[in-house]
């Protein structure tokens, strides 16, 4: 067994740095790549691309990334764990095959394939089951939007991948597995850690946890001090150096910009967080009140103490439904009095549309460099006189937004917007841009289901 | 005297649904009974009126020197349904950081804390 096993983060949401990988796996040693594709809509955007085309519906950045580590992962044995297969984890898996193929190296690439997370096939037999999938924050049945489901996949835990890595695969593709578990399993593997050893299962999830969202933990989008964090431009994605016992070190390559530090760790830490003492995965309930952090110098810090209980009987699902379409369009006014301007456009633009009758569920004025981040608050604070900057602000951006289920409405909306450049206050400019774009609203609903209805597969291809 | 949380506290925030999350850090560990003390769920939730349709929640980590708080019904409905500039959440952050808070002078001195210390 490894004394140390260092399991590097090169991802944490699709979109993030292509260069990522390469460096976590070329800048020093490390044992596996753990890379996070998935956010709460991002499946909804892979089943979208999945029905123009059957054999997409994964990320296809992982492709690119696979290729730019597939030298460390043939000759070096570094293994790679990935939930980058969004809604088609076979589809993602023939694509690495045939990368692996076109490099010749198709003899030292095993890929494990993990599936099951998909119930959008299974909906009508859950429903008439028994399972109403209600939504957990507002417990509205499922069944009042089961027509506009594109998308539902239960959130799954470490075990798979545990299995997938135990036939020795060192590509290891899901789907739907939770963050945490990517970087959970590979620990869980090497150390042998039992799915009852509750405390060091959790210490794998706290793992997970800090490096899941990438570089938010070693210095990026820091704000503690974060005048003095050096070289964001270089900046190094998060290792975990985990033992046996549950401890590990938070670090990252030497020679990279950024800063691992208990303030950056912690940062990280109550990020998303509900209720500390029960963040609960598929595989143990973790208690991050029990989490000890250790400043060990340059860009190290220890995590320990952690511990953990069983898990629930359920595992959460996530279903993105079809909800209306949205539009936004913003024009800039400047000094002098930008805001008042910008105020009375918002009036103008508001009689205009009430004007032409259109209906939606809502609309929404923001005044972008003055009250669209903290609102209400800064209104309090210039009445109560602690602030005196609206005559003066240099500029201020008119943000406005319609949400409804009316196709032509919004459309109709997106057209009231340059007309306000001639027809409406002074000191207008910044609409180069062109007419807003409607969107279609693709939107999110969490539900709970008995996890004895999900059973996953893992099949080496 | 008056000081501003920023000067005594960092903090993160993110979202899950329409509940927006802001984790709020002591700088020092011996500034953190000052944060318990004076976040109150009803200080908070006074503090984000206007901002936020729903109630305050508080959860303590001593162990971090850190109190998470969740703003329920913050979001405009979260997620892509959201029409905010923040629909994530992400600088709900700083908005709680703005808060003032009124020290005797003599905690002050004691603790080490002045107004407009760090930024």
């Amino acid at each position: 067994m490894k004394e140390i096993v260092r399991v590097a983060s090169g991802q944490g949401f699709w979109g993030d740095s292509l260069d990522a990988p390469r460096q976590q796996v070329e800048g020093g040693p490390v044992d596996y790549l753990m890379l996070d594709y998935l956010a709460e809509v991002t499946m909804s955007i892979l089943q979208k691309q999945k029905e123009r085309d059957p054999s997409l519906g994964y990320a296809r950045d992982f492709v690119g990334a696979i290729d730019s580590v597939l030298p460390a992962v043939a000759e070096r044995g570094v293994k790679v764990v990935a939930n980058a297969g969004g809604v088609n984890p076979p589809a993602c898996a023939a694509a690495i095959r045939e990368l692996a193929n076109s490099r010749s190296l198709s003899a030292k690439v095993r890929i494990a394939v993990v599936t099951g997370d998909d119930l959008l096939g299974r909906l009508e037999e859950l429903i008439e089951g028994g399972h109403s999938l209600s939504n957990m924050d507002t417990g509205e049945p499922l069944a009042a939007i089961r027509d506009s489901v594109i998308a539902a996949n239960a959130y799954i835990g470490s075990t798979p991948i545990v299995e997938g890595l135990a036939q020795g695969a060192n590509i290891v593709i899901t789907g739907r597995s939770t963050d945490t578990a990517l970087t959970m399993a590979p620990l869980r593997h090497e150390f042998q850690w039992r799915a009852d050893d509750w405390n060091l299962l959790a210490a794998g999830i706290v793992a997970g946890h800090i490096i899941e969202c990438g570089a938010q933990c070693s210095g990026g989008n820091c704000l503690h001090d974060w005048r003095s964090i050096p070289d964001l431009a270089n900046v190094g994605y998060p290792i975990a150096e985990a033992k046996a016992d549950g401890t590990f070190i938070i670090t990252k390559h030497a020679g990279t910009g950024g800063r691992v530090s208990v303030p950056s760790v912690t940062e990280q830490l109550v990020y998303e967080m509900g209720d500390p003492r029960e963040y609960i995965t598929p595989d143990v309930v973790a208690d991050f009140t029990s989490i000890r952090l250790r400043d060990c110098g340059a860009d190290r810090v220890e995590v320990s103490g952690i511990t953990g209980r069983p898990p629930t009987e359920k595992l959460k699902v996530s279903i993105a439904y079809r909800a209306g379409f949205k539009a936004v369009g913003s024009l800039v006014y400047s000094w002098p009095d930008a805001l008042d301007k910008a105020k009375l456009a918002d009036r103008v633009l508001r009689e205009r549309l009430d004007r032409l009758g259109l209906r939606f569920d809502q609309t929404l004025t923001e005044f972008v460099g003055y009250s669209s981040t903290h609102g209400a608050l800064v209104e309090r604070e210039l009445i109560a006189g602690a602030s005196n900057l609206t005559s003066e602000l240099p500029e201020v951006q008119l943000r406005f937004g319609v949400r409804g289920p009316d196709k032509a409405a919004v459309e109709r909306f997106t057209r009231e917007i340059a007309p306000l450049v001639l027809n409406g206050p002074p000191s207008v400019t910044g609409f180069a841009g062109g007419r807003p774009k409607v969107e279609e609203i693709v939107a999110y609903w969490p539900a709970l289901i008995d996890k004895k209805t999900v059973t996953t597969r893992v099949e080496i291809v | 005297m008056e000081i501003r949380l920023l000067d005594i506290a960092h903090a993160r925030s993110g979202d899950k649904g329409d509940t927006a999350n802001v984790g709020v850090i002591a700088l020092k560990p011996e500034w953190f009974p000052v944060l318990q003390r004076e976040l109150t769920v009803q200080r908070v939730a006074e503090h984000f009126a206007g901002v936020i349709d729903g109630h305050v929640e508080r959860f303590d980590l001593p162990n971090l020197n850190a109190l998470n708080f969740l703003l329920h019904r913050a979001l405009d409905g979260g997620g892509t349904l959201s029409l905010k500039t923040d629909a994530q959440g992400k600088v709900f952050s700083t908005a709680l950081l703005r808060m003032r808070l009124d020290l005797t002078d003599a905690e002050a001195r004691t603790l080490g804390i002045q107004p407009g210390m760090k930024r």
